[in-house]
């Protein structure tokens, strides 16, 4: 039952294989009241799990909850609760917002008419506007007004920002912001910008060619990486360090990559005869990078 | 009404580091006193379109420090210490000394040479005030 869930969505052993790609063995899960940030390069297997959470395809393995509803069985009920945007998606085009707002109030009996009044003041769009005049991204702002006033209890985005106007992102990320003073509800969206990922979302999933790189709550995540900048005096050869994500080495100066970082590791590294000059956190674009080429290495060897 | 938080994501410090200095900082100039209720962690997340799991980092860290204190269901509150302007003040003192020590290690500097620089900086600041 959705109201005993305690989770907003979980897959357990999931793969899905085509004929180019597979996704393999996905293991996610978000607890309700917060935000998960699916990051990964273009053809990594964000969308691909996106549709496997909305029952759009069937996994060969694994087992899929949304809600509290088994999917893809219960996905008709678990979809009464739950808004999905994607960018490949289009609205009728001989139509306009105002008709498709009727349209989706009929089908959700949550639909919030009042919130769609203020969204369409906030994103700056009109009810009688047609959709075949409508631009790229007024579509998209379309698209998400109709998401946003359905107060879905669980929100999928898939790629939401990337046709938006920074102003429009803005008002966007405010409103994802305000779902989630309720704590029963949750967010799961994908995306390129590593920026609003880091900002705003409380869980991060990295995915790459179709396995997840690594999954855990942002702040234990931004906390462990950090990049370490070392005077190598000739003659110290620095060990072999389990940490390690990355070493560069110069002539003299050397930059440590770590995702386990403890400020113990100064007391290793002076002890080899290097002498630590700087400590850097990183940004989650630079993590990101960073775990996926290691990730990509690992598979190569 | 208090002022708003500003977050920059182009500020060195971690997000959660500059709700911490700004929550401290507000107390340390007295727009917050011992008692006062200070937003609850949803609130705060969506007044500043910041995640929820970094204001409550920050507002752990803040308890465990002694600045704030949370009662179950009651909501986040200074904390009952009248001193704790000053003590705050006192901590940001000591922050942007440590700061200065390191900086004047790399360049070299020694002690009195800091120590010179740093009066040098008393007179500059008290002659600009006149």
């Amino acid at each position: 039952m959705t109201d005993h869930a305690t989770q907003a969505f979980a897959l357990r052993g999931v793969s899905k294989a085509f004929r180019y790609f597979r996704l393999e063995n996905l293991n996610l899960e978000l607890p309700l009241g917060q935000i998960m940030g699916l990051v990964g390069p273009n053809g990594a297997g964000k969308s691909t799990t996106i549709r496997l959470l909305m029952g759009l395809i069937a996994p060969e393995a694994g087992s899929i909850e949304v809600l509290g509803h088994r999917v893809p069985e219960q996905a008709a009920v678990a979809k009464e609760r739950v808004a999905y945007v994607s960018d490949d998606m289009r609205l009728f085009s001989g139509a306009t917002l105002g008709w498709h707002m009727r349209f989706v109030a009929r089908l959700y009996p949550d639909w919030d008419e009042a919130y769609a009044q203020t969204l369409l003041k906030h994103f700056n769009i009109r009810a009688d506007q047609g959709m075949r005049g409508m631009s790229r991204g007024e579509h998209i702002k379309a698209m998400l007004l109709l998401a946003l006033a359905r107060r879905p209890r669980l929100l999928v985005l898939d790629e939401p920002t990337s046709g938006l106007d920074p102003v429009a992102r803005h008002e966007l990320l405010t409103e994802l912001m305000q779902i989630v003073r309720d704590e029963s509800r949750s967010i799961l969206f994908s995306s390129h910008n590593t920026l609003d990922v880091e900002r705003i979302c409380d869980q991060i999933a990295f995915i790459d060619r179709g396995h997840l790189v690594d999954a855990r709550d942002k702040e234990s995540f931004i906390e462990r990486w950090r990049r370490i900048s070392l005077d190598v005096p000739t003659g110290v050869t620095l060990p072999r360090l389990k940490d390690a994500v990355d070493l560069t080495l110069g002539e003299r100066l050397a930059t440590l990559t770590t995702d386990r970082y403890e400020p113990a590791l100064h007391g290793v590294l002076e002890q080899c005869g290097a002498r630590v000059t700087d400590v850097q956190r990183m940004s989650l674009e630079e993590i990101f990078v960073a775990s996926v080429m290691r990730s990509r290495a690992e598979v190569q060897s | 009404m208090h002022s708003p938080f500003v977050i920059s994501q182009a500020d060195p410090r971690p997000l959660y580091q500059q709700i911490k200095d700004q929550l401290r900082h507000r107390i340390a100039v007295g727009e917050l006193k011992a008692g006062d209720e200070i937003p609850s962690i949803r609130q705060l997340a969506a007044d500043i379109r910041v995640s929820v799991i970094t204001i409550k980092r920050a507002y752990l860290e803040l308890e465990l420090e002694g600045v704030i204190q949370t009662r179950q269901g009651r909501g986040s509150f200074v904390s009952d210490n009248v001193q704790l302007g000053d003590t705050i003040r006192e901590q940001e003192l000591q922050g942007h000394l440590h700061a200065a020590v390191q900086s004047a290690a790399l360049l070299n500097l020694t002690e009195d040479e800091l120590i010179e620089r740093l009066r040098e900086v008393r007179r500059e600041d008290s002659q600009g005030r006149t």
